[in-house]
């Protein structure tokens, strides 16, 4: 499971190699320097749009450009054939229950750390620098069982960034601090158009079953379920090269003790805002209406949106293929027996051997049916499952904008409307107010001048995450089919394996 | 209204035998009297099977010969073996199954109904599996009427039957009418008390260990047969539902591919024609199964019962023996009636040797059909399987070696 994995091999790093790795963590610690102890907040926006967890001094405009500027390197499609990466590929024959995303840690870390030119880059080591995320589950009871008991993940990282101050550290975290981290991310970064891979759904169900102690196969498979979930979730926030550096992201992955995360309880004030929220913002997006001026826009939002239909209907399939493949190794298994009975009551010895073995390699055949209907399942399911949830959260991003843009105008309307109301009072002799209107005059003129920049920014912003996440989303399937693949392959050389030896018993009945 | 000639349809039916295609019967073909179904029609509700005979036996008119007969003219003739007393001591061939083209029916129903919520090239997609559904499902009646026929024509005595001939040469509408109701539930009735009746007959032990052994095996086998059919059918059908669900991955992976503004649209493209090719395989998988395997347990499941009866109707003839054996010496001690129990006891001491003899033969028969008939099935079927594992092994690897290729 989780001891397959092992970290990419550290290649020999040559001298000159260090020497630069070093001037990039000497980069990267600048611009960690930069930001105040606390929560950064890369965006200075009105504060009625941060979240109340995060506090802090607002952030200079200085950080947004450095920033800026990593993540151009980010998008730089730096082709690095690399032998290095086999061993993350060839996991091995066991399709079951791997990482999902193994590969794509390597490459962003080497492009947002290094401000080079792409021959540079292919001299250094791909492996030097990384970061990655392994859970594993345990089950954790706190005094008393039963509903207070919770499942404990322990989240071990590993890595040589030099934002974390060790190299390995695991620490234990609950499903709701998963949650509370998402919440974080979300409320600080989604509004200025940053994809922030969304986190794993609520289980009332799935989870009461296992407080309830039920040790069947259901239980374990529930929690191996949220398990890998939990670790893909991670793993694709700390490949986002700004939510890697986001202290909160940090302090999840380090500290031993995190504050409970209540907040992200479904029927708790905050979550019950949450709800009015969002059913408000279904509101606002029907009376927006946008006058698009961008076409890349336009287009953008309509390939995402057939490619949600799509996925959705894909994801469907698989499930339903999930679903006919784990009966069908049932029904053989049944068959099964049933044949072992039959070869039993069989009162010719060489018939009742070959039903035998027929009953033996339909046995084999179901175990086969199972294990392929996990690699249904956990490869191709699973990642369909996280890119539909992913392209909610780019929709998300691209209200976002709709909002932002609303914002800009309605400024525009409010400066004019001050300006009417300036010349109104200009006749009329009143210097306190008229004084009064030039002073919101101003104001208003800096607001709309606000919301053009956020409009700008966030347009910029969406434009780099969509490039970045086509890009992800390119090598993650291609990963995950080639990998879902191998494993039919795997299944029909077996299939072969067992009926060549089943044929001859076949023959032999005389 | 779907007119359906035998010898169009798709390829992956060509691994069922031609000329005598008595699958799960292995028959020794004798020149004497050759039978077989040339041709078949669907019509709306009934089949026509053309049976074509070719015969030396001077019974007939002509050498060679073709009639048109209904599903309900061969249950005539299998009823007409089993009324006649002179056939007790013989497994008398299973009567074929009624053909039930409801379920396929409904389907290509349905798929009407819903042709407005999918795609045209799903929609001819569909149509074209199930069309390929309705064809198998044809091809597979044809064949148990054809072995029905072909177990009558191998048998030394029931192939010299009269109403066989008539069956065979009379072309003429038998006038043979589907049963009413009042006569189903006369057979209703008359499969009650048999079952009864039945029960109490095997009972009774028999002295001779032969038939005491075929007793007790047929019962179990029987029983296990008809479990492994059923488990064998939902095996096939689960197997039927995944290649479905492959199919419409298929799809929906090929329209991702025509949208997809990325270089994923030629990986998916690639990834659907793959999964396109790999269902047709795992689609032909089932197909086979079901005709190796299932077809196979089905038709023993109607040969042990008929085995099983054959040792009910000795059974019988041995309990009657028995008790005009105690009629004949209650007759003797009395001295009343003793000529006319003499002759009942004669009869039916007749008839119960006539059938022990044959039945003896007839259930030896019958373990040597069946023993050759599953070798020859399971044979069959482990080639095919590894024929296909193999072909979706090659497609599957050629293809990843592209898809790696590329990336």
């Amino acid at each position: 499971m989780a001891e397959d994995r092992e970290p990419p091999p550290l290649a020999d790093a040559v001298q000159t190699d260090f020497r630069e790795v070093e001037e990039g963590e000497d980069l990267f610690v600048s611009t960690v320097s930069t930001l105040s102890p606390t929560s950064p907040e890369p965006a200075s926006f009105p504060a009625e749009d941060i979240s109340t967890n995060s506090n802090g001094p607002k952030q200079e405009i200085l950080l947004d450009d450095d920033q800026e500027d990593l993540f151009a390197e980010a998008t730089e499609e730096v082709s690095l054939d690399s032998p290095e990466r086999e061993p993350i590929l060839s996991d091995g024959p066991s399709p079951a229950i791997t990482p999902v995303t193994p590969t794509v840690i390597i490459t962003p870390r080497v492009d947002a750390l290094f401000d080079r030119s792409l021959d540079e880059v292919k001299q250094i080591s791909i492996n030097v620098l990384y970061l990655f995320s392994i859970i594993q589950a345990f089950y954790f009871c706190l005094q008393g069982d039963g509903m207070n008991a919770y499942m404990a993940y322990k989240v071990t990282t590993k890595t040589s960034l030099s934002l974390f101050s060790r190299n390995e550290f695991s620490v234990k975290r609950r499903f709701s601090d998963f949650l509370g981290l998402h919440s974080k991310l979300a409320s600080k970064y989604m509004h200025i158009g940053y994809i922030v891979p969304p986190a794993p759904e609520k289980s009332i169900v799935g989870m009461t079953k296992v407080k309830v102690g039920k040790e069947d196969l259901s239980s374990a498979e529930f929690v191996e379920k949220r398990r890998s979930a939990l670790e893909r979730y991670l793993m694709r926030t700390v490949n986002h090269p700004a939510l890697v550096k986001d202290p909160d992201v940090i302090q999840f992955l380090e500290n031993t003790e995190l504050p409970r995360a209540v907040s992200t309880q479904a029927l708790s004030g905050a979550g019950i805002l949450r709800m009015v929220n969002k059913a408000a913002d279904a509101v606002n997006k029907m009376t927006i209406k946008m006058n698009e001026s961008d076409a890349w826009f336009e287009e953008k939002q309509q390939q995402f949106e057939n490619l949600d239909i799509q996925l959705r209907k894909l994801h469907a399939s698989v499930e339903s293929l999930v679903c006919h493949r784990k009966e069908l190794s049932v029904n053989t298994a049944s068959f099964a027996k049933s044949a072992a009975m039959l070869g039993n009551s069989e009162d010719h010895t060489a018939l009742s051997r070959a039903l035998s073995q027929l009953a033996e390699v339909e046995e084999k055949i179901d175990q086969l049916h199972h294990e392929q209907a996990y690699a249904d399942f956990y490869l191709f399911s699973e990642l369909l499952g996280d890119y539909v949830r992913l392209i909610t959260a780019v929709k998300g991003v691209f209200d976002q904008r709709m909002k932002t843009w609303s914002k800009w105008q309605d400024a525009q309307v409010m400066l004019q409307r001050k300006r009417e109301a300036e010349a109104k009072l200009q006749y009329a002799n009143k210097p306190d107010k008229l004084q009064q209107a030039k002073d919101e005059i101003k104001e208003w003129e800096a607001k709309v001048q606000q919301g053009e920049r956020d409009f700008e920014q966030i347009s910029k912003n969406i434009r780099r995450e969509v490039e970045r996440f086509e890009k992800q989303r390119v090598k993650d399937f291609k990963v995950v089919i080639i990998k879902y693949l191998e494993s039919l392959v795997h299944t029909q050389q077996q299939l072969i394996k067992y009926w060549e030896a089943f044929l001859p018993e076949a023959k032999a009945i005389a | 209204m779907m007119q359906e000639g035998l010898d169009d349809g798709p390829d992956f039916l060509s691994e069922e035998d031609r000329g005598p295609r008595a699958v799960n019967v292995d028959l020794q073909t004798d020149a004497t009297l050759q039978v077989d179904i040339s041709d078949a029609l669907s019509e709306r509700d009934k089949v026509k099977f053309t049976v074509h005979t070719k015969s030396t036996l001077p019974n007939f008119k002509q050498n060679e010969f073709s009639v048109v007969r209904q599903h309900e003219e061969f249950i005539w003739l299998h009823d007409s073996f089993v009324e006649n007393e002179e056939y007790a001591g013989f497994i008398i061939p299973p009567a074929p199954p009624r053909p039930d083209f409801d379920a396929s029916r409904e389907k290509l129903q349905k798929l009407g109904e819903g042709e407005g919520s999918m795609t045209k090239e799903e929609f001819t997609k569909m149509k074209q599996e199930l069309e390929a559904e309705y064809l198998a499902i044809f091809k597979k009646t044809v064949a148990m009427h054809e072995v029905f026929l072909c177990r009558v024509a191998a048998h030394p005595v029931l192939r010299k039957d009269l109403n066989f001939h008539v069956f065979l040469e009379y072309n003429q509408d038998l006038s043979v009418r589907g049963k009413n109701k009042k006569e189903k539930l006369e057979d209703f009735f008359k499969n009650v008390v048999k079952s009864a009746d039945g029960v109490i007959v095997a009972g009774v032990k028999d002295v001779d260990d032969f038939f005491e052994h075929e007793k007790t095996f047929l019962l179990e086998y029987h029983n296990r047969v008809k479990d492994a059919s059923a488990k064998s059918d939902r095996m096939i059908r689960s197997h039927k539902s995944a290649a479905d669900d492959i199919n419409r991955i298929a799809s929906t992976l090929y329209t991702l591919g025509t949208q997809d503004s990325t270089d994923m649209c030629k990986f998916f493209l690639k990834v659907s024609e793959l999964f396109e090719k790999t269902r047709k395989i795992e689609a032909r998988v089932a197909a086979d199964e079901d005709l190796k395997l299932a077809d196979l347990l089905k038709y023993y499941l109607r040969e042990s019962q008929a085995a099983k009866d054959l040792l009910y109707r000795r059974g019988r003839a041995l309990v009657d023996y028995e008790n005009a054996n105690k009629a004949l010496d209650k007759a003797r001690a009395k001295n009343k009636d003793v000529l006319q129990a003499e002759t009942t006891q004669q009869v039916c001491c007749q008839k119960f040797e006539k059938i022990s003899e044959s039945a003896k033969q007839e259930l030896i028969d019958f373990k040597t059909r069946r023993v050759a008939a599953f070798r020859k099935n399971l044979v069959e079927l482990a080639e095919l399987e590894l024929k296909h594992a193999k072909g979706n092994l090659q497609l599957l690897q050629s293809c990843l070696a592209v898809l790696k290729g590329d990336t």
